[in-house]
């Protein structure tokens, strides 16, 4: 499979992606934001870390690149899109996600481990995550509080749209466990199409043992598995 | 002339930076302070003669699609 990770003036999760995807046996190249076209790609990931210095409000310059575009046609097309902390909030600024990310409620910037509780398995990027286990993946970000307004939640809910939600280590979804203030604990969420998911959390940095955890692989083996499916699908 | 854009985050969205800034008044001993916003302003400089209903149009269109995001902010749009 081969991923196409997104490089902006400032990502900075870039590397770790390519790594994680490489070291989970697939094929990962950057491109950049001044790229019209995407080249042969299987899935698409927005990095995390800033873009073009989250001026105006993040992700907001982002979404006008020329690579952007192409993940537009792409995601269009129904390609799979995942995007990763600032990469979620350039894919709610450009609109293929609903819903917007807002300053954290205690104004404080969080760098920790947190846990997350899957919502549902019916999505690509969860259809692997072995049924009730609570994923430990650490988060570093200032404005992740999710919100939405009540239409979209109430779509979210007839839809299954909320992948993973903040909990305690036991999965439950207190406020204690919401690191940010997110509306009902959501961490991330999919497109009404199911092709693109947006998260704050970084899985990508949880993907070994040697960095504490290895529970972020399930997320990029449910990609995995969802494109061999549609390879299979397409050739069928 | 001049376009002034004053961005604030809508009602339902939550705004801990106007609540900290209302508690820090409050005990500053400022009373009667009921709430506290905090947004954006953008000054846009607009060349001389610039057609103010032309330039209402095109700045209400760039406020929705970049200067604010409708889904958390709302806006007000002055031109003198």
């Amino acid at each position: 499979m081969n991923f196409s990770v997104l490089q902006f003036p400032a990502s900075n999760c870039d590397q770790d992606a390519v790594h994680a995807v490489r070291l989970l046996g697939h094929s990962a190249r950057l491109v950049w934001h001044k790229d019209a076209a995407l080249g042969d790609t299987d899935c698409v990931i927005v990095p995390g870390g800033f873009s073009y210095g989250d001026y105006l409000r993040c992700g907001a310059i982002a979404r006008f690149s020329p690579v952007m575009q192409a993940v537009k046609q792409f995601a269009d097309n129904g390609g799979l899109v995942i995007g990763i902390c600032n990469g979620f909030q350039v894919l709610t600024e450009a609109g293929l996600l609903p819903g917007a990310l807002i300053r954290n409620r205690d104004l404080q910037f969080h760098c920790e481990n947190i846990f997350l509780k899957t919502a549902t398995n019916d999505s690509p990027f969860t259809s692997q995550i072995p049924a009730g286990k609570i994923l430990r993946v650490p988060i570093a970000h200032g404005e992740g509080c999710y919100f939405a307004d009540e239409e979209t939640l109430a779509k979210f809910k007839a839809n299954n749209q909320i992948l993973w939600q903040y909990c305690d280590a036991s999965g439950n979804l207190t406020d204690t466990a919401n690191p940010n203030g997110a509306l009902q604990n959501i961490a991330g969420i999919c497109n009404e199409k199911r092709n693109v998911a947006g998260l704050m959390p970084h899985p990508e940095r949880a993907c070994e043992p040697l960095l504490g955890s290895d529970d972020g692989k399930w997320i990029f083996e449910s990609i995995f598995a969802a494109l061999k499916n549609k390879t299979v699908a397409v050739a069928g | 002339m001049k376009a002034k854009i004053i961005i604030t985050p809508k009602k339902a969205v939550l705004d801990p930076q106007g609540k900290t800034v209302q508690t820090a008044l409050e005990h500053m001993g400022y009373t009667g302070v009921t709430g506290v916003h905090i947004g954006k302003y953008i000054e846009i400089d607009l060349a001389p003669g610039t057609d103010k209903a032309a330039a209402s149009k095109a700045l209400n269109e760039a406020a929705h699609k970049l200067l604010s995001n409708p889904v958390i902010e709302d806006y007000r749009l002055e031109i003198e």
